[in-house]
């Protein structure tokens, strides 16, 4: 029930939002009712945690002739995606409330709207409702980008949305014809398409939809083109929504849908994917380096760090998985923490621009301090955990490694009592 | 048939209230005549039965279809009073034209018979070529008309040809007996059958206005007034398109081997050029045109995939495509009303100005872009499991590549509403036509979120 109502909230909030007339009382709407939707994923943890294996399991009916049920629930990497979601929105919000839009209740209504779809991205068990919630998250983002953003904003988040369609309706396809190969009666329910039976052929084709699909969502080079723009030129919450929490919605089904359905052929292109995301890592950080505006700077930073993600996910270990994840939450908190203190300077001193913001120390030192910190944090994670496996997995693989997240073939998160809870937050068993 | 009576019935009534002067009752007499014609509709559900020696056959799918040819042409009425609240000349010829268009589509939902099938053909043909010039001091009218008319009857003879062929060859008209004709044949068929139905496919594609019979429909839509230009995209289209799902599904699948590459053809070029061209538009209506003949490409895959499902497929489809089209239709006569054209750049700034009218029809162009959780998406979703389940994998993938550009003219009108700045004009709306509106986009977000209100019923 607790998923349900995770999703059902921030939907009502956004709606009651609507009605409201003053900007005050708009902020302070939104803020109390991102805490309570925070505060419910909270009670959700800790059920998980302390009652059951079930998961938070929440079934209806919803379109029983094809197959397609709402479905929804909880395992461990869901629940951390929905703790990290509830955990920064209000965050971002706070953030937001120093600048001051023009018609902030649609703002803030987008916001929580966007939430929504991102909580439902992330406990949908249903791979028909994994994607409806996926498309929609696209929706308030691209809003939020283009109507709040910056110079060129038309052009730039056209571009940021006709990519992520179109990379999502392959996905579609990809989802339908899954579908018809799942055992009878056909369903959309993820333990079903976990059993599909493909051929290999069948396997290529549709780990190459969904990996258009996560891939620029994610994004990896060299799908990565719209991202760059797009952090510029958001408004401040939008680029922390679009780089704290969308990107790990690719991330998220690249683990969930993507390996656990095409396991033979993410063996098959792990060494592809993982070439593909390192060269993304190099070139990123070079291009990072040259840049001056400090928006862009983290953008280019981010698709370096994301790359990493990618590659300890595909590096197929359950210590690369685990690093994984535990970057994602990271890189979750730190960039929408580098955005919070950049969009300070940028209020502050009207320039994004680091030539000109020499001595800033001086003037600000416990900002620089918080600034350091961030920077910091972020670092060590990237050089410590995922960059570590991934070679670590590399000479494995080279000896034939072990894939224990493809146990037995296929690996089931949901059904497997003992995943995860026993010592969170280990991803996987 | 009771539809067919009751409305036919309407649209002598209509005529008589003209003769009587009664201006002021034509409209309200129209609704209450659809409604209680929808109701003897759907009185007629579950019970199979035909008419006259199988010439009108009145089963679940024609009842379905009829249903929602009814609730398209309500919706369109209900935005007439707008439309037409500046004219003074009497209007009781127009409305009467059109409920006997209408008369003409349930026909072709409901023919047992080719005759039949050209019958209704030729009453909506006819009345749509009076419709298409029903303005007659505008010269975009009377062209529209002129192209349309010339077009029209010269295409309707390709259909007459055809059904003449296929007599010659099967010795019937009657679809059950062409069909025990085909079984009988049993691979070899006559080329005089063959090419019959061929033009057949020729005359039925035309008034679809499918790729390559598409080259009327940009310059008939342009030119007719707007509101009956929503009924040509919606009324019309839909129509055609269950007359020749009837046909081939009821007929000739038997033979889907030799038509199926053609419709596949044809639904695929429909796709591509109605997507690619629609982008290069410059108004919105132009736009819509296109979107229509896009959207009646991604139907033919309803006919292509004859299964189970496709009635199901076809019918969500032709509900959602019609309403979101009416919606942006009853937007568009706004626009046009209060800018005198309908450039994308007239739509600057509108979500500022009226956000209502611009949040309508931004959920249109999503539920016509088929993006969730819109009908749109539901119906596309639909089409597109049902291809595939036919195994029809790379017309899936044209189709969608198909949406993926068609996003790229549904947007046009969204950005400029809401990011373009405001040149200062606004669209005075009365509240019934808001209120109706409303109704539409509040439908557009409910058979999404609900689609098995709809999806069960086949």
């Amino acid at each position: 029930m607790l998923t349900v109502i995770l999703i059902l909230l921030p939907l009502t909030l956004s709606l009651i939002l609507l009605t409201i007339r003053q900007e005050k009382a708009i902020r302070q709407f939104a803020l109390a009712g991102s805490l309570v939707e925070f505060g419910v994923a909270v009670a959700a943890f800790v059920q998980y945690k302390t009652s059951c294996h079930c998961n938070l399991l929440f079934t209806a009916d919803w379109l029983s002739t094809m197959g397609v049920s709402l479905k929804f629930g909880m395992d461990g990497i869901s629940l951390l995606m929905v703790m990290l979601t509830t955990f920064l929105l209000p965050v971002i919000i706070l953030a937001s409330f120093s600048h001051s839009y023009s018609r902030p209740a649609a703002f803030y209504s987008l916001i929580l709207l966007m939430e929504m779809a991102l909580v439902g991205v992330f406990v949908a068990f249903d791979g028909l409702i994994f994607y409806i919630f996926w498309e929609l998250a696209l929706i308030p983002a691209y809003f939020i980008c283009a109507v709040w953003g910056g110079n060129d904003r038309i052009r730039i988040t056209f571009k940021f949305f006709i990519y992520t369609f179109v990379g999502s309706l392959f996905m579609l396809v990809a989802l339908i014809y899954l579908y018809y190969r799942t055992p009878l009666p056909h369903s959309f329910d993820f333990q079903w398409l976990y059993a599909a039976t493909l051929t290999p052929v069948e396997q290529t084709w549709i780990f190459s939809a969904f990996f258009l699909a996560f891939a620029i969502k994610i994004p990896i080079f060299p799908l990565h083109t719209w991202q760059p723009d797009t952090y510029t030129v958001s408004p401040a919450a939008g680029s922390m929504l679009l780089a704290g929490i969308m990107l790990k919605m690719g991330l998220y089904g690249m683990i969930r849908w993507m390996i656990p359905i095409c396991h033979h052929a993410v063996q098959q292109y792990a060494p592809v994917v993982i070439i593909l995301a390192i060269t993304g890592i190099v070139y990123a950080s070079v291009i990072a380096i040259r840049q001056s505006d400090m928006k862009r700077l983290v953008a280019y930073s981010s698709i370096a760090h994301v790359g990493l993600i990618a590659a300890g996910i595909f590096a197929l270990t359950p210590n690369a998985l685990e690093g994984a994840v535990i970057q994602m939450v990271s890189h979750g908190v730190n960039i929408v923490g580098l955005f919070i203190v950049i969009d300070f300077i940028e209020q502050r001193t009207k320039t994004r621009n680091i030539g000109d913001l020499g001595g800033i120390a001086l003037k600000a030192p416990r900002l620089a301090i918080v600034f350091m910190v961030i920077m910091l944090q972020r670092r060590v994670y990237v050089v410590d955990v995922p960059a570590h496996h991934v070679w670590e997995n590399k000479c494995n693989h080279g000896r034939g490694g072990r894939f224990i997240v493809v146990r037995n073939g296929r690996f089931h998160p949901a059904d497997d009592h003992d995943f995860l809870d026993r010592n969170f937050p280990r991803a996987f068993p | 048939m009771t539809t067919i009576i009751s409305i036919t019935i309407l649209g002598v009534l209509v005529l008589f209230l003209g003769i009587m002067k009664k201006q002021s009752w034509l409209l309200p007499v129209i609704l209450l005549g659809l409604v209680v014609s929808m109701i003897l509709t759907m009185m007629e559900w579950n019970q199979k039965s035909s008419y006259y020696n199988d010439m009108i056959i009145v089963d679940n799918v024609s009842v379905a279809f009829s249903v929602v040819l009814i609730f398209s042409a309500f919706l369109i009425f209900s935005l007439a009073a707008h439309y037409y609240r500046g004219v003074l000349r009497p209007l009781d010829d127009i409305y009467g034209v059109m409920i006997f268009a209408l008369t003409g589509a349930v026909m072709m939902t409901s023919y047992g018979n080719l005759i039949m099938l050209f019958l209704g053909i030729e009453t909506l043909s006819i009345a749509l070529y009076v419709l298409a010039g029903s303005h007659k001091e505008a010269i975009t009218s009377n062209e529209a008309t002129l192209k349309y008319f010339l077009l029209g009857s010269f295409l309707s003879g390709f259909l007459l040809f055809g059904i003449a062929l296929i007599y010659g060859s099967s010795g019937s008209f009657d679809l059950q007996k062409i069909s025990q004709f085909v079984v009988s044949c049993s691979g070899t068929y006559p080329p005089m059958f063959l090419a019959g139905l061929f033009l057949l496919i020729i005359g039925l594609a035309f008034k679809i206005a499918i790729v390559p019979f598409h080259f009327w429909a940009p310059d008939v839509y342009e030119g007719t007034p707007t509101l009956l230009t929503a009924f040509m995209a919606t009324v019309v289209k839909t129509a055609s398109i269950v007359a020749m799902f009837r046909f081939f599904t009821h007929t000739f699948n038997g033979i889907h081997g030799i038509w199926e590459t053609t419709i596949w053809v044809m639904a695929a070029f429909t796709i591509l050029l109605g997507n690619l061209t629609g982008v290069y538009q410059p108004n919105l209506k132009r736009m819509l045109a296109y979107s229509s003949i896009s959207h009646s490409g991604y139907m033919l895959l309803a006919v292509v995939s004859f299964s189970a499902m496709s009635n199901n497929a076809l019918l969500i489809y032709t509900l959602s495509y019609s309403v979101a089209t009416i919606s942006a239709f009853g937007i568009l006569i706004l626009i046009r009303e209060a800018h005198g054209n309908d450039y994308f750049s007239s739509l600057n700034g509108m979500g500022k100005t009226n956000p209502l009218e611009a949040f309508c029809l931004t959920v249109a162009m999503l539920s016509l872009a088929g993006i969730p959780p819109l009908a749109g998406f539901m119906a596309k979703y639909y089409l597109f499991a049902t291809a595939l389940e036919k195994g029809f994998v790379w017309l899936v993938i044209i189709a969608v590549a198909g949406s993926a550009v068609s996003v790229a003219y549904y947007f046009k009108p969204i950005m400029a509403m809401y990011l373009k700045e405001s040149n200062g004009v606004k669209l005075t709306v009365e509240t019934p036509y808001k209120v109706h509106l409303i109704c539409m986009t509040l439908m557009i977000i409910l058979i999404g979120i609900l689609p098995f209100l709809v999806i069960g019923l086949l």
